[in-house]
């Protein structure tokens, strides 16, 4: 049996990307595999442990849970999408290094955009709201306190100017 | 895993959904947000031969609250309930279940009506439109129906949809008495996972404190969600006490038929479900009294 393929047009990081895709291709996979954004990680493949998090139109989906050809005309943010052209680091990132927020960083990816999209709503979440905000995120090395001091202090320099 | 081949059609509009249905049939299945669906693909629990994708469908999508409840489209995602503050003002039990519902990142893409339709007996929404007696509107080539929450909800997974028919919106009941108090409260693993058991309860009061009308609901304890009319409208006429809370809770309790699985026993879920019962009942009266 040959599988139809189905035309996209999906902005990828700024990026506007055309593909050709069957339709039962992940959107996690062909961020992957087609445009090797590995960033992105792929955990359970069931929508439970938040790990492939991206943001669609600005809010945080889990990419697992779409299909490639669902994103046709949508815009998608990856964690490639979160530093600098050049490398640099966002605050966000910066301050999960500060906080040592990861360990194996596994699940960073997902927890950044997570985290990401909390501050984008509300600069100024409080413990709780960050605790609700990555709650579908699976961690099995933090125990989660470091990732809500790394999303406070990300807060804390983001509401003082930048750095 | 992945999910297995199938074929994809997107759908500009419900007419043109209904018609791939009518077209496909039981071979088809609609996609909307795909929170309940894609799993179950990626589990090769299901294989269709065809999606249609009704997602993009806008005119799914609407919320409108109105003087006697709100109606919201089928497509309607549960963040857009989540953060319009008019409808929870109008059903406050929709809001306070909503906060139960999966986590940030499926609440973003999850819709009203594949919750619904999806009809897990565990699943926050089902115990909400049961409770409230909720009217569906379904939709199909042949022509329109409307069902309550209870002739719609027939069993684990299962619905009264018809496989040429399409969800396509739902009307939420408010109650108009001056005094309504509502609570929603669940046990699972991690919060946003699927609940073991769930209980949810409304009770209207009058001036003088006493019941005009209560409602109790379970989830999790049985083939559909569970609500207990007979047994709350005993509340009607007094001022509800503790301890006719406290007999509601467990007379409900009596009538569930949970089920064992690795997360919980029967024995647990029941009990379980007497304890958050008289919780949401609780609070539920406590929030009405605060209504002056």
């Amino acid at each position: 049996m040959s599988e139809a393929l189905y035309p996209i047009r999906v902005e990828v990081n700024g990026v506007a990307r055309t593909a050709q895709v069957h339709a039962r291709l992940s959107l996690v996979d062909w961020l992957r595999d087609a445009l090797r954004l590995t960033g992105t990680h792929v955990g359970c493949e069931q929508g439970v442990c938040g790990a492939c998090s991206i943001l669609l139109d600005g809010e945080a989906v889990r990419a697992c849970l779409m299909y490639a050809v669902q994103a046709d005309g949508h815009r998608v943010t990856t964690v490639e999408g979160l530093a600098a052209p050049d490398g640099t680091l966002s605050v966000l990132q910066d301050s999960f290094c500060a906080t040592h927020g990861l360990q194996c960083g596994y699940c960073t990816p997902g927890l950044l955009i997570a985290a990401q999209a909390l501050l984008d709503a509300n600069p100024r979440p409080s413990e709780a709201q960050i605790r609700d905000a990555i709650g579908g995120n699976l961690c099995r090395c933090t125990g989660y306190q470091q990732v809500v001091e790394a999303v406070q202090l990300a807060a804390e320099r983001l509401a003082g100017g930048g750095r | 895993m992945k999910s297995p081949p199938f074929e994809y059609a997107r759908a500009a509009s419900l007419d043109e959904a209904c018609a791939l249905l009518q077209q496909h049939g039981d071979a088809a299945k609609l996609l909307a947000g795909g929170q309940s669906l894609v799993p179950m693909m990626a589990m090769r629990l299901l294989r269709p031969a065809w999606l249609i994708d009704i997602d993009e469908i806008a005119a799914l999508k609407s919320v409108r609250v109105e003087n006697d409840g709100v109606r919201t489209g089928a497509g309607a995602r549960q963040v857009m309930l989540e953060r319009d503050a008019a409808l929870g003002a109008r059903v406050p039990l929709l809001h306070q279940a909503l906060a139960w519902v999966g986590h940030v990142q499926t609440r973003n893409r999850g819709t009203v009506g594949g919750s619904l339709a999806h009809a897990d007996p565990s699943a926050e929404l089902p115990l909400v439109a049961q409770l409230l007696g909720a009217r569906l509107q379904l939709r199909s080539d042949k022509g329109e129906r409307s069902l309550t929450a209870s002739e719609f909800f027939v069993g684990p997974m299962t619905t009264a949809l018809r496989p040429e028919e399409c969800l396509e919106a739902i009307d939420w009941p408010a109650w108009l008495e001056p005094r309504v108090g509502s609570a929603f409260t669940e046990i699972s693993a991690r919060h946003g996972d699927f609940a073991m058991v769930s209980a949810a309860a409304q009770i209207a009061l009058d001036g003088d404190g006493r019941c005009l009308r209560a409602a109790l609901g379970l989830g999790g304890v049985g083939m559909t969600p569970l609500a207990f009319a007979a047994l709350a409208a005993r509340l009607v006429g007094a001022r509800p006490s503790e301890t006719d809370f406290d007999a509601l809770a467990r007379a409900a309790a009596a009538q569930c038929e949970p089920s064992d699985d690795l997360h919980a026993s029967a024995a647990y879920r029941r009990h379980v479900a007497r304890v958050l019962a008289l919780r949401a009942l609780r609070e539920a009266h406590r929030d009405a009294e605060r209504v002056r």
